[in-house]
Order: structure tokens, then sequence, then C-alpha cells
């Protein structure tokens, strides 16, 4: 039996998540913004406005790079890949966030209660103007009001790494 | 507490489509993350869950009063995880890392549901591909999926760009079937025999007793629209690869990661990664599905019928249960139905067909995460009645036909 024992310390060390019935329903329903309207930030997150450009750019970078996985809702797809709303991953510390594009991510995560399989690949291969517009998309769209990330923000994490 | 319903509902919110002659009832309902199922021979449910509910990992539901009505819920075993079967006086249930098992009494009763023995235990476990679906032979043998954790075994996992190991070191302790004795406890990788290799993540597996040998599903690779756009379109990268049904014998190579199927082409494709340009063949030596369905769909189980309640038509056919694609994004999803393969002497003899639609409660699905429902586990009750689950929202129904 020890080794049953050991299993379940294991997976207890997994954070193997606890059951949320309405789990499927917590993710915001938000659409995709329409690329050419600007972005009012609501909230108290961010009083940055959010350069329309920017987020039409950003939206075009999400389409060819993430939207396969993450999905045009940014809801992603259970088990395999994580929703990009509502998430503290997102919205939350910008260096972290860039260091998941350049980097990307392999590890055990709880995102929102949920553990998700699939790895993401580094994206170092997107320039600091590509992934400052494709996280400010990110982070202001899906329901999320995160304000903008700039390109010197990405320069400088690339420049740590 | 989660709120679990075990009573048939007269008017299920998503009715299922089926051929005429076919009704289905749900036998179950919001379990969650319901993965691979097992009736057995006294009509019992089991049903594996992928996240625990209320603690447990294992459901039986059983219908003790005679009156239609799975109303006895027993749960144990406080592990997730894919697979489950009976075979021979025992239930086996499988996480991510092991093989359980149960021993079933003469009422059909589970003796220690709190004391199972480990059938094998260590297997790889690296998070992607790592459900362990299960089937049994006719002569004393369990197998066990052991997915591959990567995409197409690149040096950099899913990373666009980077080129494909030769030879695949993955291959060494996953990317196959294993083959493992039942009278053996305690086993570990080395005591099995790699049975056949060179497969992405053959969740869909069941031994065809017509001909006595192994079939299999595979999950095909993800990506060659995003990371190759100059040989693959968004529309022929939503089409391909093919999802494949195989049938398997004792040391065959499947092809992967070095070739992807092609229905269109009808041939063995060599991957990108390896050199491919969409046209040029690999993998002389690997063998060739029996059926390439449509890309990313997901053939999460696959059951042999061999039943007789259906027609003639169904015996001996296979039924792949598909989970739904994703990756065909921005595409329309597809998938989220369940197929047959209609086969005499383990070989089809025409045209696979949907046979169950509709549970995605919608067409087409393009935001994944709306589909109600995803097809995900298949079995077939003592009645010859099939039965399948859904790990969207924990269904089950149970799928009959009347002359």
């Amino acid at each position: 039996m020890e080794n049953i024992l050991q299993e379940i310390a294991y997976m207890k060390q997994l954070n193997i998540v606890l059951f949320c019935l309405i789990a499927a329903h917590c993710s915001l329903k938000a659409q995709v913004k329409s690329a050419s309207k600007s972005i009012k930030p609501a909230g108290t997150q961010s009083k940055q406005t959010i350069d329309s450009r920017q987020m039409g750019n950003g939206k075009k970078v999400y389409d060819l790079y993430c939207q396969a996985c993450h999905q045009a809702d940014g809801n992603g797809v259970p088990r395999l890949n994580p929703p990009l709303s509502g998430t503290v991953y997102v919205n939350g510390s910008k260096t972290r966030l860039i260091d998941i594009v350049l980097k990307g991510l392999n590890t055990p995560l709880e995102i929102n209660g949920e553990e998700y399989e699939n790895p993401m690949a580094a994206h170092d291969f997107l320039t600091d103007q590509q992934i400052a517009d494709v996280l400010t998309f990110v982070r202001n769209s899906f329901g999320n009001k995160s304000g903008p990330v700039t390109i010197a923000e990405v320069k400088k994490q690339r420049a740590k790494k | 507490m989660p709120f679990l319903t075990v009573v048939a509902q007269k008017q299920p919110d998503v009715p299922i489509k089926l051929p005429a002659g076919f009704s289905s009832q749900i036998v179950a309902s919001n379990f969650g993350r319901v993965r691979h199922i097992a009736v057995n021979a006294n009509g019992d449910l089991y049903m594996k869950l992928d996240r625990l509910v209320n603690g447990k990992g294992i459901y039986r539901l059983r219908d003790k009063n005679k009156d239609g009505i799975m109303e006895d819920t027993l749960a144990f075993g406080n592990y997730t995880g894919t697979g489950i079967g009976i075979y021979r006086g025992y239930l086996y249930a499988t996480s991510d890392e092991a093989i359980y098992r149960y021993q079933l009494d003469a009422n059909q009763d589970i003796v220690n549901p709190d004391k199972p023995e480990i059938v094998v235990s260590g297997l790889l476990n690296q998070r992607q591909h790592a459900s362990k679906s299960i089937t049994f032979d006719l002569a004393g043998n369990i197998y066990v999926n052991i997915g591959a954790p990567s995409n197409v075994c690149q040096e950099k996992d899913r990373q666009k760009g980077s080129l494909g190991m030769t030879p695949c070191p993955i291959l060494e302790n996953a990317g196959g079937i294993w083959q493992f004795s039942t009278a053996k406890l305690n086993q570990k990788l080395a005591d099995g025999v790699r049975y056949a290799t060179g497969m992405r993540n053959a969740l869909g597996i069941d031994w065809n007793t017509e001909v006595n040998d192994l079939y299999v599903t595979i999950h095909g690779r993800d990506m060659l629209f995003q990371d190759f756009p100059e040989m693959y379109d968004q529309k022929r990268g939503a089409e391909l690869p093919s999802e494949t049904f195989y049938r398997v014998k004792k040391g065959d190579d499947c092809g992967w990661p070095y070739i992807h199927w092609d229905h269109f082409q009808n041939k063995k494709i060599l991957n990108p990664e390896y050199g491919g340009d969409g046209k040029k063949e690999g993998a002389p030596n690997a063998i060739s599905p029996l059926v390439g369905f449509p890309g990313h769909m997901a053939p999460n189980a696959l059951l042999m019928y061999n039943g007789n309640q259906f027609p003639d038509k169904y015996k001996h056919g296979a039924f792949i249960a598909f989970h739904g694609s994703w990756n065909r994004t921005p595409e329309p999803q597809e998938g989220f139905y369940v197929v047959f393969v209609p086969m005499k002497n383990g070989v089809p003899t025409g045209k696979w067909e949907v046979f169950a639609d509709g549970f995605s409660g919608m067409s087409p699905v393009t935001n994944l995460s709306a589909a109600k429902h995803r097809p995900t586990g298949l079995t077939m009750g003592p009645d010859g009645a099939v039965y399948v689950s859904d790990d969207k929202a924990g269904y089950v129904w149970k799928i009959s036909y009347k002359k």
C-alpha cells in the first residue's frame, strides 16, 4: 500500500484540484472586441488609454500565434490549454507575463482552479513590438481591462535572459 | 458538494441524433470529467473520473430495484485518471502513472474498495498525453497506451522551427502500447513488453475478439498550418493530419513522429520537422491505418462491437468516440460525435458514417468552450447496448436498438 500512499502524496503535491461544478461557467463570456474600436479601460486597474492601432496589430499577432491553442474567445481548451480571460497570469505581473511569452511555460500550474497539460513553446522569435502589441491585446480583450504593455517593458525583460 | 443526478431524464437538454430504430437514455449526469467507462455483466456502470467528485475518482451506478434507473451510487478510489475495464473477476482502473485492480465477489461487489492491488506502477506521466487507456486480450494480458509527452518529438516541444529528433528517444518508454500479464502484481515498465510503437497517443484501444487482434485510434499531430504555413494553408492544416484507426500486431510501428497519415493522398507523409514538404513519403517500414479521418477530431475511445442487440451491419464493426477538435481554429471545430466503421473479418467493408451526433448542442461549433458535451468513453452492456460518456458535463448515454 506504500506505493498508493506515495502516489496520493504525489497527487496532492501536484495540487490536483477540487471539483468545481460551475468551473465551465466561471470563465468570462466576453467576445473579442473589434480591432477597429478603441477600448476604453474601465475599472481601477489601469488609467492608461489603449491605442486602437496597437490593439489591431496585437490581434493580428494573436490570430497567427496564439489563437490555435487559446482559441478565438480566449477561453482556451479544457484540460489542455489555459484560458486568458480573468486570470492573474494575464492581468497581474507584466514581467511574469512577458517572461511566459519569451521563455514558454511547461510546469504544472493551477489557473482559476484547473490544470492544463500542453506546454507553451517559447515565442522569443516575436519582436519586442509584436510581444507588446499582442500582450496589450490580450490584457484588454476577453473581458480583461488591464492596461498596455510597452516595447520598453518587453526589451527590458528580454535583456534579463 | 456538487449536485449529482443519477436518474434518467425524460427530456434531455441535448437530444442526440441516432439512426432509425435506435434510442438513447441518459443514465448519468453531472459527474464532471467522466473519461472511460465499463459495464459489468450484471449491468453495473463504472465511470473513471479525471477530476475527483467528493474526493473520489471512480463511481459505480447500480439499478438495485430493477426499475431501469441506476439510483444506487458507490464512490471509491482517490485518484484521477482515464482507463477502466472489467476482466476475469476484477475491475481495473488507471491513474496517469499506474494500473490498479479491485476484486469482484460472486455478487459483483468490490471486495475492498479502499485497498486496490497495484498491477503496474511508474508509467511515464509528463502531463501531455498522459491518459492511460487499457484493454485486454483473450489470453490474460492487459494492454496500456503510454502516450508520447510531445507533439512531434522536436528538440524543443512545440517550438516553431525546432527540428525532430532521430531516433526519437521518447519511443523507449512512451509513444506506444505496452503489454503486461494480469497474473503478476507490482510490475514496472521493464516487466512489460513494448507491443507496438510509433503512436503519439493511442487513446482509443480495444481487442477485436472476431480476429483476435488489437485495434487502436490515434490522435494525430498538431500545428501543421501554424508552424508551416508555406506548406499547409489554414483549411489544409484543419483537415490534416488524419486521425487514424489501426489494426496492430505485435512489433508493429505506426510511424510517429517521423510521418503523419494523409487521407487525401493515402500516404505516410514525412513530417516537416524531419525534412518533409507535404509530399515526400517516409517511414517505409511503418504500417498504414485502416481508416484516416479528418484532422484533429480526437478519437478518444474505440469499441469493437461484438454484441447481438444491434442490426447485423454493426456486428464486428468499430464505434469511435470523437471528443471534438480545438486546433482547427479559426475554422469551425469538428467531431463531437460517435462514428461507426462497418467491418468483417477485421477489415472495413464500407465507408465510415456518423452514428450518434448532436452532443455539442450546436452546429457548427465555433467556440469550443460553448460545446455542451464531448464524447470520451465507449463500452457495451451485457444486453448489447452501447454506452457513451462525456467529460465536459459528466453525462453517460445508453444507446439501444429495438426492431
